[in-house]
């Protein structure tokens, strides 16, 4: 979900020397073709993009049906909705999470699919159907599947960890990191205190918050890209981050290893939707469509890393990701996860007053308010002698012009 | 003034427009929101809130104080230097100074992150040299040395400009009258150059207090200052008004500084007059 800054980068720098280009060979083609453009959100680094052989699932549609795909990212749900809510684009196609869709859809900023247009929303396994944000399947297909795990470095950590409580096991003080943003920082917590991340209850976020406190002093840092840096150079030995993920920090260095710890976790998906703004439902429907085709779907599952709710993936012998514990885990390791529910208005303000209060609080002492005084009084003395002299000057100068 | 022709006017327009559109209406926004509530009420409940964030004030201030000295310390011997060298020097010289600043500010930080690692960079030479290592990254100290090192050039230059300017002959008159080094720095030097510092004391202070990249990347996300909590207000916790509040307290704090800096450099040219 949330990949590497420096990919990003290094993607940024590349698409800005390509993008010209891919503009110029589009505009070419549709001269040819022509009949119009549409404009896709989505996460970073979420879509083949033809690198290492793989499709260009953008370039490919526009090769089949002659419309054009303005694509973007954003890094976080919440960014999504800021630019999706100002309307400086109409967005025709948006991938973004559970708890976020709920709230879209609350809002009434999505618009009903037509499904007769998205006939391959067959190939979705019913596990992703139905699900609490759309109960009636009606805005969303399911694009991208995954979980939260506990991320550890079998070279750093003795024992084989099967529980969130070893982030909190002074063993390991100074080598733990954490999740640098209130919702999954707290779902840790929440989960190791056997209460729902989705409690309107107040007093739950208060233990919630107790937990992390406890907890400040032993985390190396609040990270959330960084992780991959820190994880694969040894720098620290335990983080929660998202499975998908873990599988690209694995590669650099084998000595990661991934768990599901007992007390569950959370679950995400992300999902394709269209919002009432859309400019051209048509072609965005065929859009969700065509990323619904097994081999582009393939394409994506193979590229993204995260879980794929289509079957045609999962069932297809090529799939090199087919039966990865880490992505696909047991079911039983699936059997305590739970959904991000949108929280109601007071809950998330009572959930980021408490995330604040544990950012900042704590690691003040008194010396720095005691410097603080002193530089003060410093300056203000000096401003006084400052003036005092200035003053006899004056006075010195003044004296004999006055005389005259 | 009253020079001021219609063709001036017009050549004036652009930046008018530009800083109406960008710099004067987002400040009124920041007002507006600051005194609202969400249903638009006038409110100074978002200010009564500010109380459980004077941790983070104070810790800013601090922070940004000492980087703020640090790099005058730094900066003054350097401008000092470069301003006496020859013309085509100087040139090469600032830029080399200018040089850093062609970089992305993110990634120069991010580069810090892995030089200052405890398996980054200098801990790795140590450990190959025998000593044993230094634990650096996420104290106080790597977020000071992250500002000092991004706003440095800011320091330099305004004191190096100021004194490239300073007429040779005053400090030879100076001389002709009598006065050591010690004098001759104390009395026409340090004096006229400190307009230079003042700026740079406000190109460096003002940024440093209200950054919030270099926190999070060096000091871990555990020492958060005044830029990310209003970074947080806007981006995680939606709470506009909150977030413009802590804004338009910073912006008081950082006019103030201003306002104390300038009277002492008018002070000073005043000094310079008499």
């Amino acid at each position: 979900m949330k990949r590497r800054f420096a990919c990003t980068l290094v993607f940024t720098l590349l698409a800005s020397f390509v993008i010209p280009l891919l503009v110029l060979s589009a505009e070419a083609q549709d001269e040819t073709v022509g009949s119009g453009y549409i404009n896709v959100f989505n996460w970073g680094e979420y879509i083949a993009d033809g690198s290492d052989g793989s499709i260009n699932v953008n370039e490919e549609f526009t090769r089949r049906t002659g419309i054009k795909v303005n694509y973007s990212n954003f890094a976080t749900n919440e960014d999504m909705y800021a630019k999706l809510k100002s309307g400086g684009v109409a967005y025709d196609v948006i991938i973004p999470s559970d708890y976020m869709i709920a709230r879209l859809i609350e809002e009434g900023l999505l618009q009903k699919l037509d499904f007769s247009n998205i006939p391959n929303y067959s190939y979705i396994l019913d596990e992703y159907k139905n699900i609490y944000f759309d109960p009636n399947n009606e805005y969303s297909v399911p694009y991208a599947v995954g979980m939260v795990g506990l991320i550890y470095n079998t070279k750093m950590v003795d024992e084989t960890p099967d529980s969130w409580s070893i982030l909190w096991d002074e063993k390991y003080a100074n080598k733990i990191l954490m999740f640098n943003n209130p919702r999954d920082a707290f779902a840790i917590a929440q989960f190791l205190l056997g209460m729902s991340v989705n409690t309107t209850n107040p007093e739950d976020w208060d233990r919630a918050a107790e937990k992390l406190k406890e907890q400040k002093p032993l985390v190396q840092s609040y990270v959330m890209d960084e992780i991959y840096n820190k994880m694969e150079s040894g720098e620290a030995a335990l983080a929660p981050y998202y499975a998908g993920d873990f599988l690209s920090m694995q590669q650099n260095n084998p000595d990661l290893a991934l768990v599901y710890p007992k007390e569950g976790t959370n679950i995400f998906v992300d999902s394709m939707c269209i919002p009432v703004t859309a400019q051209n439902k048509k072609a965005a429907e065929m859009y969700i469509n065509f990323l619904l085709e097994p081999e582009i779907a393939l394409a994506n599952a193979e590229y993204i890393c995260y879980a794929s709710p289509h079957k045609a993936v999962v069932e297809n012998p090529e799939y090199s990701l087919a039966g990865n514990e880490v992505i696909y885990p047991p079911e039983e390791a699936k059997a305590n996860t739970e959904y991000f529910h949108n929280l109601p208005k007071e809950t998330l303000e009572y959930m980021t007053q408490k995330w604040n209060e544990l950012k900042i609080g704590g690691s003040n002492n008194i010396s720095i308010y005691i410097g603080l005084v002193v530089v003060v009084v410093v300056v203000v003395a000096a401003f006084v002698i400052r003036t005092i002299r200035k003053k006899r000057q004056n006075a010195y100068i003044d004296g004999p012009a006055g005389d005259k | 003034m009253n020079k001021s022709s219609i063709g001036a006017r017009l050549a004036a327009a652009p930046y008018l427009v530009w800083s109406v559109l960008f710099v004067v209406a987002p400040l009124l926004m920041v007002v507006y929101y600051a005194f609202t509530d969400d249903s638009g009420n006038f409110t100074f409940l978002n200010f009564a809130q500010l109380g459980s964030y004077s941790d983070v004030f104070v810790r800013s201030i601090w922070f940004s104080l000492i980087a703020t000295v640090v790099c005058l310390v730094l900066a003054y011997p350097v401008a000092y230097l470069i301003a006496m060298r020859h013309e085509r020097t100087q040139r090469v010289l600032v830029m080399l100074i200018m040089l850093p600043m062609w970089m992305n500010f993110l990634l120069r930080t991010y580069s810090w992150m892995a030089i200052l690692e405890d398996t980054g960079v200098i801990n790795s030479i140590l450990s190959k040299l025998g000593l044993s290592p230094v634990h650096m990254i996420n104290t106080p100290g790597a977020v000071i040395l992250g500002m000092v090192y991004n706003y440095l050039p800011y320091m330099i230059l305004p004191i190096y400009s100021v004194l490239a300017k300073l007429e040779r002959s005053m400090i030879e008159a100076a001389q002709d009258l009598g006065a050591n080094r010690w004098q001759v720095f104390t009395r026409i030097i340090l004096p006229h150059s400190m307009p230079g510092i003042a700026s740079g004391l406000t190109m460096v202070f003002v940024p440093s207090v209200s950054t919030f990249y270099i926190s999070q990347k060096l000091g871990g996300g555990k020492f958060d200052l005044i830029g990310d909590t209003i970074e947080r207000q806007f981006q995680t916790s939606y709470n506009y008004h909150l977030g413009a509040a802590i804004s338009f307290v910073l912006m008081v704090l950082i006019l103030v500084c201003m306002a104390a800096l300038n009277k002492f450099a008018a002070d000073d040219e005043g000094g310079l007059l008499i």
